[in-house]
Parts: C-alpha cells; structure tokens; sequence
C-alpha cells in the first residue's frame, strides 16, 4: 500500500456488549493496516464491560492507536459517528461494524480505491463480483436481494449495497453528511448514501465478505422489514 | 432534483394521459383495429412484463450470491491467531 504521508485513517468502532469480539476485531486492524491510523472505540456502556477489554487493548497498543470515547447509555449510532468525527484526528474516516462481519483485510482496499478514484466515500458491497455473504439461508437471501432491487428500482442510489454499513469517507463529507441525515438506526446508511449522490459526492465500491455469525433468523425480524419499507418510502418521498 | 416520487408521478401520469387518449378517441390516430386491441391491454403487458423481469432478476441474483465458506473459515483461524497472539501479549481473556 502506497499511502500518502499526509494521510491519516480514524476507524470509529462503536460497540455494545462486543466484550468477545472487540479484541480479535483490534488485533486484525492492527494486523492489516500499513497506514497512519487510530482506532476510535465508542462503547455505549455495555453491560457485558466492554470498556474494561478497551481498556486491555489500550494497555497493550498504546493510547496513540486505541482511542477510548465512552458514553454513559446507548444513544444510538448516527450520535455515535457524531461522538466519533469528534474526536477523529484523520483525514479519512473508516466505519465498520465491531462484530466481525466486516473483516478489517478490505480496508487496505477501500484506502487503494479511493487513491485510484479520488472518491469521496468508498462503500463496501456484498451485492456485486466477489462480494458475498455467509451464515444466510435461503429465505434471508431471498429477501435481502428483493429489498436490494427495489431500492435499486425506486431510488436508482448509484451505490449498489445501501443497507451496509463498511464505509470509508472524507472526514468533512461525513461530517456534512451527518448532519443532513436525519433518519434512525438502519435506515440511517440509507440515507447516507442517498444524500451523498444528492450532494454530489462521488463513491467507489468494494466488493466484501459478509460474515454473519448469528445463525438463523434473529437480525431479520418483523420490525426490521418495516423500518426497511419506511425507510424506502421516506427516501423515495423526500430525495 | 424533484423526488422519485414525482419522477414517477410524472412518468405514470403521462403515460396514462396518453393511454386514456387513445383508448378514448381524443387523440386522433390511424392506428388499425388490433393495434387498438393491444393499446387497450397495454397496462396489463406493462405490469405482468415488469413483474416477471423483476422476479427472473431477484431469482438469478439469489442463486448467484455468493456463499462465502472460505471468509468463515478464514475468520475462524483469525479468531484462533488473535486468542493466541493477545495472550502472549497479556490480554487476559474470560
């Protein structure tokens, strides 16, 4: 990886009761990343005392690499990546989730993408070449490719996987962004995404491995399919 | 930009209008009587076409999503690497 000297990569990890997974997803950024970076833990007052483990992995890579910005409760994650840019000293931004369904081994190429492209955000996807999930039975693939072609349908995104949330950003495009986003939870990478097109950031995809280490159905409830179809509609509606 | 959904407003509604028109007579045409018949049912062509076009693409998109078994097992030997690594290091696990 040829990085630039100038550039400085801030991953935010926000977590919650991640005690098991924080450590080994730590070891693999420190392992896979040749660049200048720093890992961003934002824990959400896990009950599990995650803290304490970040605390362990502080001790151990030093307060310059693991950056430690606890709050008291869970305030969600669009709060969380405003906590984080915070306190992010880099130029690029990396997000990812803490439970090791993002392999920290595409980051270099996310970074190589968006030298090549000079994008704005490089968003990784399951949905296009090697990209892939692992853990999904029938039922949630079939699902996920039909929310994926709606979405596809009505908000023509430019960005083939919008649900995800393996992104890489310009610290001052995300910031912007943040702040123009005013969706929840999930819907919240929507948005993101389609705000981005919308104010003319340019975005790069990187094929990813997603995998899902909860079997069966338990992160594809009900609920979850009905934030999606509101979701879809505010977006379609307002964008 | 207006939203997509007055792009698609706007579409639907000019393609009705044009329908209607035709179907009713208000715009004048030479068109022969069986193009009338197929004018007539075009709405119905319009929706079964999409609606196969877009399970054959969901269809061929699920059987072709990739199954990705060597992540996992890549992963599971990371996660055994990593226990080994960090305790070396002093990391004390539960």
């Amino acid at each position: 990886m040829s990085a630039n000297k100038e550039d400085k990569y801030s991953i935010l990890l926000p977590t919650y009761n991640e005690r098991e997974n924080l450590p080994i997803i730590v070891w693999l950024l420190v392992k896979h990343l040749k660049c200048d970076y720093e890992i961003i833990i934002i824990d959400d007052g896990s009950p599990d005392n995650t803290l304490e483990v970040a605390k362990q992995l502080q001790g151990i890579y030093g307060e310059k690499k693991i950056v430690l910005r606890p709050r008291e409760k869970k305030l969600g994650l669009g709060t969380a990546y405003v906590h984080g840019i915070k306190h992010a000293t880099g130029n690029f931004i990396i997000i990812m989730d803490a439970d090791l369904s993002h392999h920290p081994k595409f980051i270099p190429q996310f970074i190589e993408k968006q030298k090549g492209g000079d994008y704005d955000i490089v968003s990784g996807t399951r949905y296009i070449g090697n990209g892939g999930v692992f853990g999904w039975d029938l039922k949630r693939k079939v699902i996920s490719r039909g929310a994926n072609f709606l979405t596809q349908i009505l908000l023509r995104p430019g960005a083939s996987d919008l649900t995800g949330s393996f992104r890489l950003y310009r610290k001052d495009v995300l910031e912007k962004m943040v702040n123009a986003c005013v969706s929840k939870g999930y819907v919240f990478q929507m948005e993101m995404i389609i705000r981005a097109r919308q104010l003319g950031y340019s975005i790069g995809e990187v094929p990813i491995s997603f995998v899902d280490r909860v079997y069966g159905e338990s992160k594809l409830g009900g609920n979850e399919i009905i934030q999606f179809a509101k979701g879809l509609l505010y977006l379609f509606a307002t964008t | 930009m207006i939203p997509k959904l007055f792009q698609w407003l706007l579409a639907g509604g000019a393609f009705v209008a044009l329908w209607v028109g035709l179907i009713l007579g208000y715009l004048d045409s030479d068109i022969n009587d069986s193009t009338k018949d197929v004018i007539l049912f075009l709405p119905v062509f319009v929706i079964v076409g999409f609606a196969i076009y877009s399970v054959t693409v969901i269809c061929y998109k699920t059987a072709t999503f990739n199954d990705c078994v060597e992540a996992s097992k890549e992963l599971q030997q990371d996660i055994k690497d990593a226990t080994e690594d960090l305790k070396s290091k002093g990391f004390k696990f539960d």
